[in-house]
């Protein structure tokens, strides 16, 4: 053990010899939604409304069209090695699809300079937060290392059904903290000059949440 | 073998940025005259906090959430070695490096060491209260290591020359867009020359400045918002991505955490999830929260060192009514709401910490004793309205009180004992308030009140001790009896209730129906018949 690490755990026990025994934490916060499907789904579109995503409802039929809209003609966007392949448009003479492998020390990961280059990325998400508009990224093979939906301008992602829930705690319990996890509430913003909200300052500045039937 | 009573714990202050540099009222004197900072924080302090009522008012459930918040923290501080060494055990398991500091220059040595063994001469930072009250980037700028503040806020003040944070949630208040731009176009190399001072525009060029930085920088140092001893998790929340940008890009990974900012659960973790966010901007939720858990091959940096930090926080821990100030969060909502703070900003404190929690956590942090840091107990009104924001329920009010004691306490030890002008008044006063009697003889001499007060009815110099008082404001002329006095007259003999006595409301109301408007007509027929004091205008 350090001297620095003793000495400060000896501090500490010498400053609590009162002994205090505090009662163990009341919760009685909500922890399960009494709503129901339809009116969660409804708050979070919005919430995220509310902080400038763009929100789309679509089907495994539509879904494709969709994210083809949104990259545009002209686009060379990534995605992750475990996206459904359905999602995704075909590739034309100017919209190309690259795929990352998801280990930034193995081949077939993108460089920064390559992921900085590209004009979209595309995900899914593992649980949304309705009460307050977040998404959770937990770094499934459909999500991808963070990287990639960080430094592209533009992140197209897709939220199941199923995967829409009210509460904050609700959001725990399907997240995995051994992995990373990034909660995204709307794109990059902030309120540093006179209090005026501005989307888009380093990370993605604009997101396409496209809620999948 | 026989046990020694030690007494009071040894207790160990901090160092850094956690003292006030002078006598609170004379920096806030001087500061209350910058009528931009005044505008700036009056509405910048209004507007988060009519967006935190909103926020945290739509939630049914906010206060059970404020309750289970500071029951964790209670949890967390008495048995805070043991989260500590728990915390420990599982960010290393996961290739992480802990390191232990015992004050904010042995934490800036560690991370100066670490830096050094990359071999870098610049590294990136995220906002963070740990290093700012460390002083960090003056250390490392002496050891020749550049320090590049990523949060936009902070980005200001830093390009700003020799500024200062005046909030702790909005950095860069102080400054007006054009200042702003100002500063980038002087400062920020490649800038367009006619930049605009749209705050979109603004964003941008740091966007463009930093983008680059973020791409090629090998190291970063963060702070964190909460450490999670069950799993070794660590997560920051913030808004623009610059923090997501220095946990995911650099190859190494530096942070600093205050040992206080353990939790033990996951499940601890959603209740200050749902917390501070509607505490400190007043939104549902902060764009962005991330968390690590020690190292992920092929994601992230590779390199994870965490620095914990105790400054004087084993110091305030020691303190049974003061040790509360730990819990705090760093949401700011007591600074919002403060009406000190919205006066005298946030650089009339000194310390890295402003505001109600910084005037009870400095004084703890680095001693009360040092520097002028005493003052700041004294900084409030008292008024409640911090701990009413509190999204951890610290009691503000009554800590500042107590160190107010502790204050004095320390003086007179200093003074040896003899008894001041002060003991003299507060005798006298116990004395007096202990027995109705003394009051009644005392309220008598009510009307020698007349040989200080002023032509225009007011006392405005009093001397000795109770002059400080009057230093600042006035005391209106004091009535020619006292209420006490004026009842005994007043009220006749028969209605004296016997001791135990129940009276009956109902029939009291209406024996005294319409008395009140009675008499404030019979008042105002007395005073028109008096002639009307001179005020100024007429002299």
């Amino acid at each position: 053990m350090s001297d620095a690490k003793a000495e400060i755990l000896g501090r500490i026990r010498s400053s609590l010899s009162d002994h205090p025994q505090p009662a163990e934490p009341i919760r009685n916060y909500r922890k399960v939604s009494d709503k129901s499907q339809a009116e969660v789904l409804e708050m979070l579109i919005d919430r995220l409304v509310d902080y400038k995503a763009n929100v789309f409802e679509e089907t495994e039929e539509t879904i494709a069209q969709r994210i083809a809209e949104q990259l545009g003609k002209s686009s060379r966007y990534v995605v992750p090695t475990g996206l459904k392949n359905e999602w995704l448009p075909e590739d034309t003479a100017a919209r190309t699809r690259m795929v990352d492998s998801g280990n930034d020390q193995k081949s077939g990961a993108l460089s920064l300079r390559e992921l900085d280059a590209v004009d979209a990325v595309v995900t899914s998400s593992t649980v949304s937060c309705a009460e307050t508009g977040t998404i959770f990224l937990t770094s499934q093979e459909d999500e991808g290392r963070r990287a990639i939906t960080l430094v592209p301008d533009h992140h197209i992602c897709v939220v199941p059904l199923d995967t829409v829930v009210e509460l904050i705690p609700e959001s725990m319990r399907r997240v995995d903290f051994n992995k990373p996890v990034t909660m995204i509430s709307g794109p990059s913003a902030t309120s540093d000059i006179e209090l005026i909200r501005v989307e888009g300052v380093h990370g993605p500045r604009t997101l396409d949440v496209i809620i999948l039937k | 073998m026989s046990v020694t009573q030690l007494g009071m714990p040894q207790v160990r202050h901090g160092v850094g940025n956690i003292f006030e540099t002078e006598p609170f009222p004379k920096y806030a004197e001087r500061e209350l005259k910058n009528e931009q900072l005044r505008a700036n924080l009056g509405f910048a302090t209004h507007k988060i906090r009519d967006k935190r009522a909103a926020v945290t008012g739509e939630l049914p459930d906010w206060q059970d959430l404020r309750t289970a918040g500071s029951m964790i923290k209670q949890k967390v501080m008495a048995n805070l070695d043991t989260y500590l060494e728990e915390f420990e055990r599982n960010f290393t398991a996961r290739g992480g490096h802990v390191h232990w500091a015992r004050d904010a220059h042995e934490a800036n040595e560690i991370a100066l060491k670490l830096i050094q063994a990359e071999g870098v001469d610049e590294i990136i930072k995220i906002k963070s209260m740990a290093t700012a009250e460390s002083g960090l980037n003056e250390y490392l700028e002496e050891n020749g290591i550049n320090a590049i503040e990523t949060d936009l806020a902070e980005e200001i003040v830093q390009l700003g020359d020799n500024d200062r944070p005046s909030h702790i949630l909005v950095p860069a208040i102080h400054r007006n867009r054009t200042e702003i731009r100002d500063i980038f176009r002087k400062k920020i190399e490649g800038v367009d020359p006619n930049l605009s001072d749209d705050p979109a525009e603004l964003a941008e060029a740091s966007r463009f400045r930093l983008r680059e930085k973020f791409l090629s920088t090998k190291v970063a140092v963060s702070g964190v918002n909460f450490g999670i001893a069950e799993t070794g998790t660590m997560t920051i929340v913030e808004s623009e991505g610059n923090g997501r940008m220095c946990l995911t890009l650099p190859e190494t990974l530096i942070t600093f955490m205050g040992i206080e900012k353990i939790l033990p659960t996951v499940e601890d973790y959603e209740v200050f999830l749902q917390l501070l966010p509607r505490s400190s901007t007043g939104e549902r939720m902060n764009p962005y929260t991330s968390t690590w858990t020690g190292v992920t091959p092929g994601d992230g940096p590779q390199n994870l060192h965490v620095i914990l930090m105790d400054n004087g926080r084993t110091a305030a821990l020691a303190d049974e009514v003061g040790r509360q100030a730990l819990h705090c969060i760093r949401c700011s909502a007591c600074m919002n709401v403060c009406p000190v703070y919205e006066r005298a900003g946030g650089h009339a404190y000194g310390s890295t910490y402003p505001g109600p929690i910084g005037a009870i956590l400095s004084p703890q942090l680095g001693g009360i004793e040092n520097e002028f840091n005493s003052t700041l107990p004294y900084a409030s009104s008292l008024c409640g309205a911090c701990y009413d924001a509190c999204p951890v329920k610290i009691n503000i009010p009554e800590v500042l009180v107590h160190l107010r004691g502790k204050d004095i306490d320390a003086k007179k030890a200093k003074k040896k004992q003899i008894p001041t002008q002060m003991d003299g008044l507060m005798f006298g006063a116990k004395k007096l308030f202990s027995s109705g009697k003394l009051m009644a003889l005392a309220e008598k001499g009510l009307p020698m009140s007349k040989l200080v007060t002023g032509k225009d009815h007011k006392i405005s110099k009093l001397p000795g001790l109770v002059g400080g008082w009057t230093d600042y404001r006035d005391i209106p002329e004091p009535p020619a009896q006292s209420f006490r006095n004026w009842y005994k007259k007043e009220r006749p003999s028969e209605t004296k209730r016997v001791a135990g006595e129940r009276v009956d409301i109902d029939a009291l109301i209406a024996q005294n129906k319409n008395k009140v408007a009675e008499a404030h007509a019979a008042a105002e027929v007395a005073a028109t018949d008096k002639p009307a004091p001179k005020t100024e205008e007429t002299k």
